[in-house]
C-alpha cells in the first residue's frame, strides 16, 4: 500500500480568507468549497403539463432561487424559441395535433433549445437547466431523457397538474393575455383561443404514471400544491428543488422589507456593532407603526434580527415579533464599529480586495455576503411558506434578500440601494415582483457607498473613501 | 416554531419501519430543539400483558386481544394529551399500526378535541427482502420473542402480519383527500404528500424525504492537536502542533485499511482541521458551518484570562452551558441550528468522515447518540480519536478508536461551585493542564 504523499502546504486566499492547498506555489485541486449545495453532474431539469399550468411560472421562480443560492441555472422556454421563429402567431389552429407544418416548427425549437441547453452546461458550466415546454407526451419526455443521458446529464422531472378551472382562469389573466401571442387581440379574444390550444393537447397528454414512469426521478405538483408525489430523488440538488417547489405557494400576499430605525453608530459612519436607535431612529418607529396600521395588513408576521436596532424598532409596532439570529447583520470582523476611514487606515489591503469583489469578499474573522446569502437561506424558505410578512433587518441582509426578490445577480447585489427609514412593498405579480418604495419622511444618514473607480490594492486614501457617504 | 402542538400518526403494517422512524424522527426534532416525544402502543400492551404467547393475541376476532389493545391505545392517547396540553410538548408521535380508518378517525377526532394538528406518516412496503430483513433487524430481539429460537420467532411474526392485512386501509388519494399525511413507498423509493399545513410538518417531510436506511458508517473527529490547544487557548486559527501532523498522517493511514467504500470528507473553513484533511491525499469539502464555535470577545484566551477578565461570563457559561453566548460569540443552541444543514446532508450521505472541532463534534454526536442538552456540552471527545459510528436496529453503534498519538486534553468538566461569586480556584479547577 504506497504511502500517502506529503501533506501541501496552505494559504489562506486574501478575498475570501479560505484555505487552499498549493503546489510549487501554485493553487491545486482537490479541495471543494461547499457553498450551499454542490452539484457534481449536471442537472436537467424538464418541466410536463398542459398550458396554464403554471409550468413558466415555477421554472423562472425555481431558476431565480437556484441562482440566489449559488448554483447557475438557466430556463429555456420553447415557447420563446417559436415566437423568435415564427415572428407573428396567427391562433391555436398552430397547435392542432394534425398542424404537419405546426409540428415541424414546434420539434425544430424544441430542438433548438436543447441544443442551447447542451451548450449551457457542457461547456458555459451550467450546473441546472429548466427545459420549459408541454412535454406532455412520453414519446417527447423519452427524447429529452435520451438526450440528458447521452450528455451525462440527471434527468428530474417536474409535472403541474390541476384541473380547477378557476385556477386556469386565472392563470390566463394573469400571465397570458398580456403574452406577445395576444398583443392585438381583446380579452375576449385571448381567451377564447387560448382555451381552444389547450384543448390540442388534451388527447394526446400522458401523465407520468407510477408504473409506467417509476423508473425516472420526478415530483407531479398536483392543484397547485395540495398534494405532490416524489419519486426518486437522486442526490442533493435534487431534494433541495423538491424541498423548494413544495414550499412555494401562490396566494396573494405583500412582503414588506426595511432596515432598523437610524442607530447612533450610523450616525457616526460606523459599521457594524450593536448599538441602539438614534432620536430619528425611534421617529421613524413610530412613522413605521403609523404605516403599518394604515395598510391594514392580514396576519402580519413581524421578524427582527437579535440586535438591538431591529428589536428596537419593533417594539414599536406593539405587535408580537420574532427574532431571528440569522437575520443579524453581515459580521465585520476586525473592522466590527469602524468608520471607513479607519478600515482604509489600518486595513487599506483589506478595503481594496472588498472593492475589487464586493460579493465574496470575506472580512478577516468575519463574513462575506456569499456567506450571508447561506445563513439567509432558511428565512427565504420561510418567507415562501408565509404570506404577509414585515423583515425589519439590516443593509447587507436586505440587499441579499431584495437581491433573491428581484433576481439581481451577485456583482450587483451588494450595490443594491437600501436606504434607511424607507419601506420595500413586495407584490408577487405575474412572473415576477412589483416594489414599491415607501419613504417614511423621518430624515437620516446615508450608508450607502458607492464602489470607486480606483480599485488598485495600491491607490491612494482619498481614491478609496471619494464615495464613503457624510456622517459626523 | 409551533403554535398548536402536533400529533403524528404512524401508519402501516408491521416491520414497515414505524418505530424505526418514529424513534428518529423524535430524536432529531428534539435535537433541533422541537420537544418531541414518541408513544408506542405495543410497549404499553407489554407492559399491560406481561407475558406474549402468540400471534393469536392480534387476531382479528380475538375479543380479549381487541379489548386490550383498545385498552393500550386510549392509555397511550391520555398520555399524549398531557405531554401535549400539561407538559409542553410540541410533537408527540403516536406509534402504533393504525391500519383502518376508523383507528385514524377516532385519532383524528381525539386531535381536533385537544387542539392539535394531526399528521400522518404512512409506511407501505411490499418487499419481502425488506421485511425479512426488518424482522432480523428489531423484531427478533424484541422482548416477545425472548425465549424462542430465530425460526420460531420469525413465523410467529409473520403470521402476527397476516392479522393485520385483511382490514389494512392505506391512505388513499380520494377518501383521505382532506388528512395532512405523507405516505412513504418502498423505503423512500417515492412519497406521496398531501396538504402540508405548516413549517413543523414541511420540515418533517423535507427529513422523511432525506433519510435512508442503506447501512454505512460515519466517522466523526476533530482536526490534529493544533498550536492553541498546547496553550489551554480556545478558538483561533491556528496551524497544528508536531503531535498534530502526526495525528493527521496515522488518520490517513487509519482510513486507508479501513478500505471504506466511497468516502467522503469533509472539514470547516479553519486551517487545523484543512491541515488534518491534507494528510488523507483525498478529495474533500469545506463547509464554513462546520467551523468552531465563535468564542466572540474571549477568542484566543485561556480559561485563566476568561476567569480574570470576565468572570460572570465564566460563571453563567458553566450555569448553562448549552445556552449560554459568548459576547460578540456564539452558544451551542446556535451552533446546532448551524449545523442542520450538516445533519440533513449526513443523513442523505452513505460513509462520511467528518474532521471538525470539540464544540461541533458535541453537537454532532447528540445528534446521532440522542443526549439531551444539558449533557451535549459535556460530551467527550477528545483529540486523535476517531467516533466510528454505525446506525444498528433503533439506535447507533459507537466504536471509539485512539488513535496512538498523544495530545493534550482539552475537556473541561463542569465545576461545583457555579456561584457568580465564587473564588477563582474554583472556577479554574476542572481546567486541564496545559503550556
Amino acid at each position: 500500500m504506497a504511502a500517502a504523499p506529503p501533506a501541501r502546504e496552505l494559504t489562506q486566499n486574501p478575498l475570501q480568507k479560505t484555505w487552499e492547498p498549493y503546489d510549487n506555489g501554485l493553487p491545486a485541486g482537490h479541495s471543494a468549497q461547499r457553498g450551499v449545495c454542490m452539484t457534481n453532474c449536471p442537472t436537467l431539469i424538464v418541466m410536463v403539463g398542459l398550458p396554464a399550468r403554471g409550468k413558466t411560472y415555477i421554472s423562472k421562480k425555481l431558476t431565480r432561487y437556484l441562482n440566489w443560492i449559488g448554483v447557475p441555472t438557466k430556463e429555456f422556454n420553447v415557447g420563446q424559441y417559436r415566437r423568435d421563429l415564427v415572428k407573428k402567431y396567427k391562433s391555436f389552429e398552430f397547435f392542432l395535433p394534425d398542424n404537419e407544418e405546426g409540428l415541424k416548427i414546434r420539434k425544430q425549437c424544441a430542438l433548438a433549445a436543447l441544443n442551447d441547453v447542451r451548450q449551457y452546461l457542457s461547456e458555459e458550466n451550467g450546473h441546472v437547466a429548466v427545459f420549459d415546454a408541454t412535454n406532455t407526451t412520453r414519446e417527447r419526455r423519452e427524447t429529452i431523457y435520451k438526450f440528458g443521458e447521452e450528455n451525462g446529464y440527471k434527468t428530474f422531472f417536474v409535472e403541474s397538474v390541476c384541473v380547477d378551472p378557476e385556477v386556469i382562469a386565472a392563470n390566463i389573466v394573469q400571465v397570458k393575455l398580456g403574452s406577445p401571442d395576444y398583443v392585438d387581440c381583446s380579452n375576449d379574444e385571448a381567451t377564447e383561443d387560448f382555451m381552444k390550444r389547450i384543448e390540442c393537447y388534451k388527447n394526446s397528454y400522458e401523465t407520468l404514471d407510477e408504473t409506467l414512469d417509476k423508473d425516472l426521478s420526478y415530483i407531479k405538483i398536483m392543484d397547485v400544491g395540495r398534494s405532490y408525489l416524489v419519486n426518486r430523488v437522486m442526490d442533493h440538488i435534487q431534494s433541495r428543488i423538491v424541498y423548494y417547489l413544495m414550499n412555494i405557494h401562490v396566494t396573494p400576499r405583500s412582503i414588506y422589507l426595511c432596515r432598523h430605525g437610524e442607530s447612533e453608530l450610523n450616525l457616526k459612519g460606523r459599521i457594524g456593532g450593536d448599538p441602539g436607535l438614534s432620536v430619528r431612529g425611534k421617529e421613524f418607529a413610530k412613522s413605521l407603526a403609523q404605516f403599518i396600521n394604515e395598510q391594514n395588513i392580514k396576519d402580519l408576521k413581524v421578524w427582527t434580527s437579535q440586535m438591538k436596532r431591529t428589536i428596537q424598532t419593533a417594539e414599536a409596532l406593539g405587535v408580537p415579533y420574532e427574532q431571528w439570529k440569522v437575520l443579524n447583520e453581515i459580521d465585520a470582523g476586525v473592522c466590527e464599529e469602524m468608520t471607513y476611514e479607519e478600515i482604509q487606515e489600518n486595513y487599506p489591503l483589506e478595503f481594496a480586495l472588498r472593492d475589487q469583489d464586493k460579493y465574496r469578499y470575506r472580512y478577516p474573522k468575519g463574513e462575506s455576503y456569499e456567506d450571508l446569502v447561506q445563513r439567509l437561506e432558511p428565512v427565504i424558505m420561510e418567507l415562501e411558506r408565509q404570506e404577509n410578512v414585515l423583515v425589519i433587518c439590516h443593509q447587507a441582509v436586505m440587499r441579499c434578500l431584495l437581491a433573491y426578490f428581484l433576481d439581481k445577480p451577485a456583482e450587483q447585489l451588494p450595490y443594491l440601494k437600501c436606504p434607511l427609514h424607507t419601506v420595500l412593498k413586495l407584490t408577487p405579480v405575474a412572473y415576477g415582483c412589483k416594489v414599491e418604495s415607501i419613504f417614511l419622511n423621518v430624515e437620516a444618514v446615508n450608508t450607502h457607498r458607492d464602489k470607486p473607480e480606483n480599485l488598485d490594492i495600491s491607490r491612494p486614501p482619498e481614491d478609496a473613501l471619494v464615495t464613503v457617504p457624510a456622517h459626523q
